[in-house]
């Protein structure tokens, strides 16, 4: 009970008050720094935890040959593998011991012509989906909506050269112009609204923070059935 | 009736095959259309130029390739412009992957110095430890950013390559945060541009200008002017910063140096496919709205 309850309690409520005290009085500021330090340190753990648990989901659907196992080896094979090239710097042209992502190594060519295009290529999807999701749901159903359509085709256009050049008819400055409007939308009813939304998220985060540090939330302790 | 049935039933596999040729054929084919600089590029444009020689300015990856194409070109524009005023080039990155983005960045930039001094014979220093220094990924997020604003060695021991950060003569000007003339950051996302202004430029007192996601930007539009001093939000505003370069530094003029402006002709088209399908979309709307209306 002590050490899963009680003493989980004390270091939150201690980092916490001391990191809140660091921005408060110079004193404490060094003491912050360290906790922050110390926070790298639990990261590489929690890398650690994160890889393992990674590896404990896939070898159990391969080992059922569940569902997508295929998914899973091919996981499994590039996780080790870019494991392995990393941590032994396999191919690097000035040996062991330097940076493992230095260009001409096995590891930077894994990254280059394996990772990129594959996170370029997931990300590079969306455009397909949304021009999909545009036609099907983008509709003037209401007022609100109408608004919401006119601000994007704005936006839109003031996004592009057209914006400019449909502008032909203003002269620059008089604020009439398709770029000067998508410029007007994001500088004031946008930011306005965003403003808005960012004070009440932040006056929500400084209550859950208390109720954490002083122990009155204590979800992130889990039930502490198991 | 059937033409009306068929555009307002319309193939989902259709509006992928036009996204696709409206983004392939005018990268193929090189499609660009002019760029007219917004006031606040230009303004971002004009404070990076008026840096005297030898300042020093921070420059944070904070992006992954899934964002590469919208953020490498500004990157690489600022990146070419700090060479040229020979400022003092500090880089870090916040995401893991950011170190690679930077690491993009610097080979391009070395490409572009070695073509210059070839065709102009003009030699801009851009030595590591005395020009640039590396220093990698830390992870943290803001974290990172709190601990660097009093003490760099106190998070960087060494840099991205495991040399000793004492020994690296760049790192004796700037000690802290507070040192710096200008940070400059390329964020994605969470740790970014937000987190650098509230807990680094902010407390250090120093101006930061950044370059973010389209996506991204209607989210840091509440920081500017006061505590952002201007915002590349998305691939127009870099495109139109290439301009700004091409027309200050005639080297940078060639297209195919201008990433941004290649890839404006995919954007620009592509919208103006999307706009076609809301257009079609709300005129089969009100369309079958007035028949119900009539039954």
């Amino acid at each position: 009970m002590f050490v899963k309850r009680t003493l989980p309690l004390w270091i939150t409520f201690v980092v916490g008050t001391v990191i809140i005290l660091s921005k408060l009085s110079p004193k404490t500021t060094g003491l912050g720094e360290d906790f922050t330090i110390y926070f790298d340190i639990i990261a590489v753990f929690a890398f650690i935890l994160g890889g393992g648990n990674l590896v404990k989901i896939h070898a159990d659907k391969l080992s059922k040959m569940g569902a997508g196992w295929g998914y899973s080896a091919v996981c499994l094979i590039g996780f080790f593998a870019t494991l392995f090239i990393g941590l032994f710097e396999i191919g690097h042209p000035k040996g062991w011991s330097t940076d493992p992502t230095a260009s001409g190594s096995a590891f930077n060519f894994i990254y280059d012509y394996v990772f990129k295009p594959l996170a370029a290529t997931m990300f590079a999807l969306l455009a397909f989906y949304v021009a999909s999701a545009s036609y099907r749901a983008f509709r003037a159903k209401n007022l609100e909506a109408t608004v919401l359509l006119v601000a994007a085709f704005v936006i839109l256009l003031g996004r592009t050269f057209i914006g400019s050049f449909v502008s032909f008819w203003t002269e620059p400055g008089t604020g009439f112009g398709i770029p000067e409007l998508a410029e007007w939308i994001m500088d004031y009813p946008n930011r306005a609204g965003q403003r808005a939304i960012m004070i009440g998220i932040a006056l929500g985060i400084v209550s859950t923070s208390l109720k954490i540090i002083l122990g009155i939330d204590r979800g992130y302790l889990g039930s502490g059935q198991e | 009736m059937a033409f009306y049935d068929k555009i307002r039933n319309i193939d989902r596999r259709v509006i992928f095959l036009l996204i696709g040729l409206s983004v392939a054929l005018p990268l193929i084919f090189t499609i660009r259309f002019p760029e007219f600089p917004t006031p606040m590029v230009k303004q971002i444009f004009g404070l990076m130029e008026d840096l005297p020689p030898g300042a020093k300015v921070l420059v944070s990856f904070d992006y992954d390739p899934a964002s590469e194409p919208e953020l490498q070109p500004m990157a690489t524009a600022w990146m070419r412009q700090l060479a040229e005023k020979r400022a003092k080039i500090y880089i870090m990155a916040l995401w893991p992957i950011g170190q690679d983005m930077a690491r993009l960045s610097i080979d391009a930039l070395k490409r572009d110095l070695a073509d210059k001094e070839r065709e102009t014979g003009e030699k801009v220093p851009f030595e590591y430890g005395v020009n640039y220094v590396n220093l990698g990924f830390k992870s943290g997020a803001q974290g990172v950013i709190n601990v660097v604003l009093t003490d760099f060695e106190k998070m960087y021991p060494t840099d991205a390559a495991g040399q000793a950060l004492s020994t690296i003569p760049l790192m004796k000007e700037a000690r802290s945060l507070k040192d710096f003339d200008l940070i400059v950051n390329i964020s994605a996302g969470t740790p970014g541009l937000k987190e650098w202004i509230q807990f680094g430029a902010d407390p250090a007192g120093v101006r930061i200008v950044g370059g973010s996601t389209a996506v991204q930007a209607p989210l840091l539009y509440p920081y500017y002017p006061k505590q952002l001093y201007g915002l590349l939000g998305g691939l127009k505003p870099a495109a139109e910063y290439e301009k700004l370069m091409g027309d200050r530094y005639p080297q940078y003029a060639d297209i195919q140096k201008n990433k941004g402006r290649i890839r404006m002709g995919a954007q620009a088209v592509a919208h103006l496919v999307i706009m076609a399908f809301i257009i079609i979309g709300n005129i089969t709307f009100f369309i079958d709205r007035r028949r119900e209306r009539s039954r």
